[in-house]
């Protein structure tokens, strides 16, 4: 029973880890917490929908949603946010608190105001036995998934020439300009792969989770908590970070349910007072 | 005893040690120039001085107080005023209102939500009165941003003023400023703190300017202090003429 | 400061506002003044957001646990303990000044974005305790069955918040009344060193400011405002119900702020009229009126940084001298 419910929060936790790391990688490069990517992340459930319940592939949407999420994201920063870099720091954050007051309307707007079922894949659909007990398919992709996603980030960054860059950038912006690297294409590309990201969770979450309006909301809040947990801008500290709530929230279903969503920010709150730059963060508060 | 000192003060920054066991004394009244190459270290030792950086080792001695490592505003309510390199004012707020704000701060009625500040004719007398002294009496209204550059350094220098410091660390008073606009600081620099008594610390890059106007003169090589002592002491000294004065003739 | 030329002019346009606002409610249907209460109420909330963020600097995404605050302990005081309206009053604002002042002790010392995110978590965290103390706040359906007060004082006419014209004169004078001292507050030796410190921090703390204590001072006296703020919308249901804890109910007072100008002192109230105003015109025609505030929010971000009075004020309607005086205050 332990190990279960230890399986379902690193199922949580690889879900928030989506989402965590590209918060942590915007924030690491543009320097601005994206407010919209609980947006993007339920973008990401709903294109899943419409383009699995229009093709009848799930393998499919989880394919071609996270990169409509992808081109939403490049449009938004194209478009919008680049225009205020020159600008005072809040009116980014702003801008982006905007976009989620507009996209949660245009969602319910576009799919109504009712959940969104989305079938698992049909080769997900059952259940393996783990320690005499049954566990769905599904979640063990979910806990697999995750840990591939941050060996792949961890390889993108550290060993590919624009992975290097984006470091630098995070690192030092005004270095990296002056190196000649172009910065605004790389907070681009940041911008829209942490986007991606986020709508790659959204994507995996739908057949779990379903696809609402609140959901967007309702995670992200949570995977701030992860990523000032585990220090911003730091991937490794997202995936700790993540693993830690993850399992609180897990294991404070059964301890303390009535309470168990105060938990992560109480962690949040406590891990401010303790260590402010967080687990593995590097930014000065 | 000496008004402000240091005793071995040193500060690295990982591996670069940026001020390395500096010790001087200042007397009350005296005008002390710091100089040095670039990266001698002399900004390190103003941040150290005045609460910015906390030191690795040794002490800064005010009125024979240790303050290393003391926050800036403590270090204000002691009576230390500082100017900076690049330029510190608030830049949307007019250059009465500057001053204003800083004299509300010393006058330690910073929490007073009852009053006007534009109402109390005693802040905007004295805040005129600031700035008046300094000559930026016809910009009164102008917002800090609209200032030029030098009279930006001038409502700086009204700003410490405005402290009511009994020792002033001007960190490059005179930078980017033309030969008319640097007189003139110098003078207002010399006329006011003999007037206030003020003990004034600075550092500069124009040395005929330092040769005149100070009463000592340190110089800071690589982070460490090579000579100290009056302008004619400092003109004869060899160790000094060799790491920098040599450089420049 | 104003420009001497034009402030006959300005003290004609005040007077004439508080001629219409004294009449209002005698000339206009009802709905008419559900609608200015709840502007009213608004304007209080978001010029008490203002005081943090337009002259202080501070963005807080939380001061809905404060509006909630305020309004559970006026609920609660005024079901279980007594009906008076003005103890009820006091222990509101007292108890939104103490959660202000403990919280922001935390938070002040952040800045920026952890800042918010503080602000965040912690309101959070009020929420979930709302939610789930429902043996105290009734949790998902709210605080019901409060008196509404009926307040008698000697020979005065009773004061029944169950008429709507009488809340809405009491709502007025009590906005006035809480806009008035802001507007002292803001215009004080304290409201400039709070301009300072949103100016550059820095230059501040070497003037010998403690600039967490300011802050935090501000902070508390926001909070205040905006519990007495969440106080007031009580008569309008009978009760408190849990969205104004709510995430969304912190997103009002920014989305206002903005909209009418931050840099300006009556921004947020003109930007809580256009913001109600605005809403209850789309919802006539739409069903998703957030998409089209959002857009807005999103176009005044962009383009108007001085939000619509700072835009007006740039026609020169209200610009006098030049263009290196400090900002027009409202």
């Amino acid at each position: 029973m332990i190990f279960i419910q230890f399986l379902n929060g690193l199922s949580t936790a690889m879900l928030l880890f989506l989402l965590a790391s590209g918060l942590t990688l915007i924030f690491g490069v543009l320097r601005v917490i994206n407010f919209a990517h609980g947006s993007l992340y339920m973008l990401g459930a709903y294109f899943t929908y419409s383009i699995a319940t229009l093709s009848g592939n799930y393998w499919l949407s989880l394919v071609v949603a996270p990169l409509c999420v992808a081109v939403a994201a490049a449009i938004i920063e194209l478009l919008f946010l680049r225009r205020l870099y020159a600008r005072e720091h809040e009116f980014q954050l702003l801008l982006l608190f905007g976009f989620v007051l507009v996209l949660d309307d245009v969602v319910k707007a576009c799919w109504g105001t009712a959940l969104k079922l989305v079938p698992k894949p049909a080769a997900l659909d059952g259940s393996v036995q783990i320690l005499g007990r049954t566990f769905p398919e599904y979640t063990v992709l979910i806990i697999v998934l995750g840990p591939l996603v941050a060996l792949g980030l961890w390889y993108a960054l550290a060993r590919t020439r624009i992975g290097k860059q984006i470091v630098a950038a995070s690192l030092d912006r005004d270095a990296a300009n002056a190196l000649g690297m172009n910065v605004p294409f790389l907070y681009t590309t940041v911008f829209v792969f942490g986007a991606w990201l986020g709508g790659l969770g959204g994507a995996v979450a739908a057949p779990l989770r379903a696809a609402s309006p609140g959901m967007g909301m309702e995670i992200v809040i949570m995977s701030f908590a992860v990523v000032i947990i585990g220090g911003l801008g730091s991937i490794w500290g997202a995936f700790l970070g993540s693993i830690l709530i993850g399992e609180v929230l897990a294991f404070g279903t059964l301890v303390v349910p009535k309470f168990v969503v105060v938990l992560p920010f109480a962690f949040m709150i406590l891990v401010f007072l303790w260590r402010p730059q967080g687990l593995f963060g590097k930014g000065g508060v | 005893m000496p008004i402000l000192e240091t005793k071995n003060l040193s500060k690295s920054f990982g591996a670069l040690q940026a001020v390395s066991n500096v010790s001087l004394q200042m007397e009350e009244g005296s005008l002390t120039s710091v100089i040095g190459p670039n990266g001698a270290g002399k900004t390190t030792l103003f941040n150290l001085i005045s609460g910015r950086y906390v030191p690795n080792s040794g002490a800064v001695l005010l009125k024979g107080e240790n303050i290393a490592g003391l926050p800036p505003h403590v270090l204000v309510r002691k009576g230390m005023g500082r100017s900076f390199q690049i330029t510190n004012i608030f830049p949307e707020l007019t250059v009465l209102t500057n001053v204003c704000v800083a004299l509300t701060a010393s006058s330690g009625r910073s929490y007073d939500c009852l009053h006007a500040l534009k109402s109390s004719r005693e802040i905007l007398g004295e805040a005129s009165a600031i700035v008046e002294s300094v000559g930026l009496s016809e910009y009164t209204e102008y917002r800090g941003s609209a200032l030029s550059h030098g009279d930006r350094k001038l409502l700086e220098f009204a700003m410490v003023l405005a402290m009511k410091p009994i020792i002033m660390l001007l960190d490059e008073p005179t930078a980017g400023m033309n030969q008319e606009e640097t007189n003139n600081t110098v003078r207002l620099i010399r006329e006011i703190s003999r007037e206030r008594n003020i003990t004034v610390l600075l550092t500069e890059h124009d040395i005929d300017l330092v040769f005149s106007i100070s009463d000592r003169i340190a110089v800071l090589n690589q982070g460490r202090l090579i000579a100290e002592g009056t302008p004619a002491e400092i003109r004869a000294n060899d160790l000094v003429k060799k790491a920098y004065l040599g450089e420049d003739e | 400061m104003s420009d001497p030329k034009h402030q006959p002019a300005q003290k004609l346009v005040f007077v004439a506002i508080a001629i219409l606002l004294v009449i209002y409610p005698l000339v206009l249907p009802r709905f008419y003044s559900a609608l200015a209460i709840e502007i009213l109420i608004m304007s209080l909330f978001a010029l008490s957001f203002n005081l943090m963020f337009g002259y202080a600097g501070m963005l807080s995404f939380g001061q809905a646990m404060f509006f909630g605050i305020g309004a559970y302990t006026a609920g609660l005081f005024l079901k279980y303990i007594s009906s008076s309206l003005a103890l009820a009053m006091f222990a509101c604002v007292t108890a939104s000044f103490l959660a202000a002042v403990l919280i922001g002790f935390v938070c002040v010392r952040f800045t920026r974005t952890y800042f918010i995110m503080l602000t965040v978590a912690f309101s959070e965290l009020i929420y979930a305790i709302g939610h789930k103390w429902a043996s105290l706040t009734g949790g998902d359906d709210g605080l019901v069955g409060i008196p509404i007060p009926r307040y008698a004082i000697a020979h005065l006419p009773t004061i029944d918040l169950e008429n709507i014209q009488t809340y809405y004169y009491f709502t007025l004078i009590v906005v006035a009344l809480g806009a008035l001292v802001l507007r002292i507050i803001v215009n004080s030796r304290f409201g400039h060193v709070l301009r300072a410190i949103r100016d550059n921090r820095e230059r501040a703390e070497f003037l010998g400011l403690n600039v967490r204590r300011h802050l935090l001072l501000s902070f508390a006296i926001a909070g205040l405002f905006a519990g007495l703020a969440g106080a007031l919308l009580i008569p309008f249901e009978g009760m408190v119900s849990l969205e104004t804890l709510h995430f969304s109910r912190s997103a009002d007072p920014i989305i206002m702020s903005i909209l009418g100008g931050t840099r300006f002192f009556l921004g947020p109230v003109v930007g809580s009229a256009l913001f109600i105003l605005i809403k209850d015109t789309i919802q006539n025609f739409a069903e998703f009126w957030m998409l089209w505030m959002g857009a807005i929010f999103v176009g005044t971000v962009l383009f108007l940084p001085g939000g619509v009075v700072g835009f007006v004020g740039s026609l020169g309607l209200f610009r006098s001298r030049h263009a290196t005086t400090e900002e027009k205050e409202g």
